[in-house]
């Protein structure tokens, strides 16, 4: 915590004031950094995928990561448990930096992050049976000392995801694509984790099938008491998983705040062209009647000065060409926005 | 063969005869798109929707095969006509975007050079450069930003978004009488979705071109479509107006699609499921298709199959409990609120893997 308290910025981004105070911090990150160097020496180039992330999640909710493809919500996800090296900054759980950490002394850490994929066709081996993949984390941390413990352990995780035990020994192929996706979950549960993240675990499914996944991972949550970290770009999924929404673009956060205050009156413009763009399934509330959003994402290699968003934002003034704007708090929310307030006004 | 409709299918039956089986991927379709409008045809992957699209533009290959039926195009039955026949109209008059705009364009070809490519097939009057003048002038009219310089773009160097432009422009530049998108946003994020929806919207509006849209996403139907068509398991379940559709939806399985999506502004507690897995398609129950995850399937439901019938004003559906109902002889009716789910029956059901969901249908019917 000794780094965050180096900020002379008064309200500490990332750290919602004193009303949350009771609920146990799980996972914070201090300005976290991803570069992927493209060319290096003179005219060195590299693709800022996050950049400066000030995230807190806390013990027991779900915090959805929401933005489009290429706006560095997955990689921010695999930077926090280590998939990826963090350029700047670090990752707090439980107050440990486990950025700083050697590959040794993660290893007793990594058990309580796991992660479930957006493919369940790339992200389940075809050589190995279910048995094997939901086994896989257990073998390696030596959790389980006889072979029938095991087998217990993998049929009690098959039925809290709803796979039938009498299917341990098929292959991933002969499952659909809902089935897989829960045996990834299955794996993912295996170390009794405290935090998931979930990298748009929904995303390859048919609507019937992602509402029963849904579903799953709410009861698991119940069950368990998991912490979820839910990346996902449809706003309405993340409307019924989560419980705080963190609106992130190019690398950057735009806005984080409570489900119930973001749907209802978004501060940061982009996140109200978010929320308009989705296609409702009501013909009553056709486009006609929307904000629609124009030009497309910048080059994340060449960041444009000022507001990254300026490129894209109607209400763009001198100031966003010119300054980056930082995460301030807007009674408990936060956004990082020079016209939060007025655009606050004109909705 | 009606003067208002660009194209009509009658009976289309397309199956894939396998050696398995024969997969009757589409069963008995009947699908009208009338002039200038946009249709939308909905349903869960391997519902069939997409092998509809595939046998009007001639695309079925081998061991799949259009079985019986006509496709109307201008008179002219399509389903009868061979490949090089088909070419006359197939690119130009009819032409098609598919879903992924990464593996539909070639990556060795600038995309100005494709698109061009349409237009010097089907138009032998033009030159090279009265075509470059008029591909410059699509990617215009479709929002490609400079377009002069984009024309001679790879497609690796344009945005998903920007690629599924040119898609839309080579479809487009022929001036078709119809065009058919299949999943043409599912590739794409939400913003730049609206973007390419309102963008077909007008190009229907200005050219008069009429569109069939194959999609899952019942919330793109919502925003575009004026007449939706809901295919499961090969089949047509119902058919109506949009607005109609999703006022007064009918169909059990329909309701359970819309009543699954979750929804800003609504929070329940747990999302409404559709019990089960879509059935496999060599072994569909034996009656109605969707009987089996269907909470109010009858012995009736079971053994004999529903047919399309009239239940209001341009409104279809395969039914037999709504048929009952119409008609006054008892059956209970359909519950209007499908979101307290029973999650029990869920669970139970919807544990079953692809390939034992057929044989438990099996030993059902």
């Amino acid at each position: 915590m000794n780094r965050n308290d180096v900020q002379i910025n008064q309200t500490a981004p990332g750290k919602i004031p004193d009303r949350s105070d009771s609920r146990e911090i799980l996972l914070q990150t201090n300005k976290l950094t991803k570069e992927f160097q493209l060319k290096k020496g003179k005219n060195a180039l590299c693709v800022h995928a996050v950049t400066d992330v000030d995230l807190t999640v806390y013990k027991g909710e779900t915090l959805a990561l929401v933005g489009e493809s290429g706006c560095g919500k997955s990689t921010l996800g695999r930077t926090i448990v280590r998939l990826l090296e963090a350029t700047r900054g670090n990752v707090l759980f439980h107050d440990k930096d486990i950025t700083a950490m050697s590959e040794k002394e993660f290893r007793s850490i990594r058990p309580n992050m796991q992660m479930v994929f957006q493919d369940p066709y790339a992200s389940l081996d075809p050589r190995m049976t279910v048995r094997r993949i939901i086994a896989e984390p257990l073998i390696t941390y030596h959790i389980c000392s006889s072979k029938e413990e095991l087998d217990r352990k993998v049929m009690e995780l098959m039925k809290a995801v709803g796979v039938p035990v009498e299917f341990m020994n098929r292959y991933p192929h002969q499952f659909s694509g809902g089935q897989r996706q829960r045996i990834g979950i299955a794996r993912a549960l295996a170390l009794q984790p405290e935090l998931i993240i979930c990298d748009e675990p929904v995303s390859a499914l048919d609507v019937s099938v992602q509402s029963q996944v849904l579903n799953l991972l709410k009861d698991l949550q119940e069950q368990y008491g998991l912490t979820y970290l839910f990346i996902g770009h449809d706003l309405s999924v993340i409307n019924f998983i989560a419980d705080r929404i963190c609106v992130m673009f190019l690398g950057s956060v735009c806005e984080i705040a409570d489900k119930d205050e973001l749907y209802s009156n978004p501060l940061h413009p982009y996140t109200s062209f978010l929320m308009d763009a989705i296609p409702q399934a009501d013909p009553h509330l056709r486009e006609s009647k929307r904000k629609m959003i124009t030009g497309e994402i910048p080059s994340p290699v060449n960041l444009p000065a000022g507001c990254y968003f300026h490129t894209r934002c109607p209400y763009a003034t001198e100031e966003c060409l010119k300054e980056k704007p930082q995460l301030k708090d807007y009674g408990g929310r936060l956004c990082a926005c020079h016209h939060a307030g007025d655009f606050e006004n004109r909705n | 063969m009606n003067q208002e409709n660009v194209l009509e299918i009658r009976g289309l039956k397309s199956y894939f005869f396998t050696e398995k089986g024969v997969v009757p991927a589409v069963d008995e379709v009947d699908l009208i798109v009338p002039k200038g409008k946009i249709i939308g045809l909905v349903g869960e992957s391997g519902c069939g929707k997409s092998m509809t699209a595939k046998s009007v533009m001639g695309l079925l290959r081998f061991p799949g095969k259009i079985a019986e039926g006509s496709i109307l195009y201008d008179g002219k039955d399509l389903a009868q006509y061979k490949d090089k026949e088909l070419r006359k109209y197939c690119g130009k008059e009819i032409s098609m975007i598919f879903q992924e705009p990464m593996t539909s364009l070639n990556p060795v070809l600038k995309v100005g050079r494709q698109v061009r490519e349409t237009l010097l097939i089907h138009d032998r009057s033009l030159n090279k450069s009265q075509a470059k003048e008029k591909t410059i002038e699509i990617f215009r009219s479709v929002g490609i930003p400079e377009p002069e310089k984009r024309y001679n773009s790879y497609p690796h160097e344009l945005s998903g978004g920007l690629r599924q432009r040119v898609m839309i422009a080579m479809a487009m530049i022929c001036k078709p009488k119809l065009l058919i998108a299949d999943e043409p946003t599912t590739a794409l994020d939400v913003t730049i979705e609206a973007q390419i929806l309102r963008l077909m919207k007008q190009l229907r509006d200005e050219t008069g071109t009429s569109i069939l849209i194959i999609t899952h996403n019942l919330g793109v139907i919502a925003e575009i479509c004026d007449y939706v068509y809901v295919m499961y398991a090969g089949k047509i379940m119902e058919q109506a107006e949009t607005f109609e559709l999703f006022d007064h939806t009918m169909h059990p399985y329909t309701k359970g699609l819309v009543a699954s999506i979750p929804r800003i502004g609504k929070n329940p507690e747990r999302l409404y499921t559709i019990p089960g897995v879509v059935p496999n398609l060599l072994h569909l129950p034996k009656g109605c298709a969707f009987s089996n995850r269907c909470q109010y399937a009858t012995d009736r439901c079971r053994s004999e199959k529903a047919t399309l019938i009239c239940a209001g004003e341009d409104h279809y559906i395969r039914c037999f409990h709504v048929e009952e109902e119409l008609a006054g002889t008892g059956g209970a009716p359909l519950q209007a609120d499908l979101t307290q789910a029973e999650p029990e029956q869920a669970e139970l059901t919807q544990a079953k893997p692809a390939d034992t969901q057929s044989v438990s249908t099996e030993v059902q019917a």
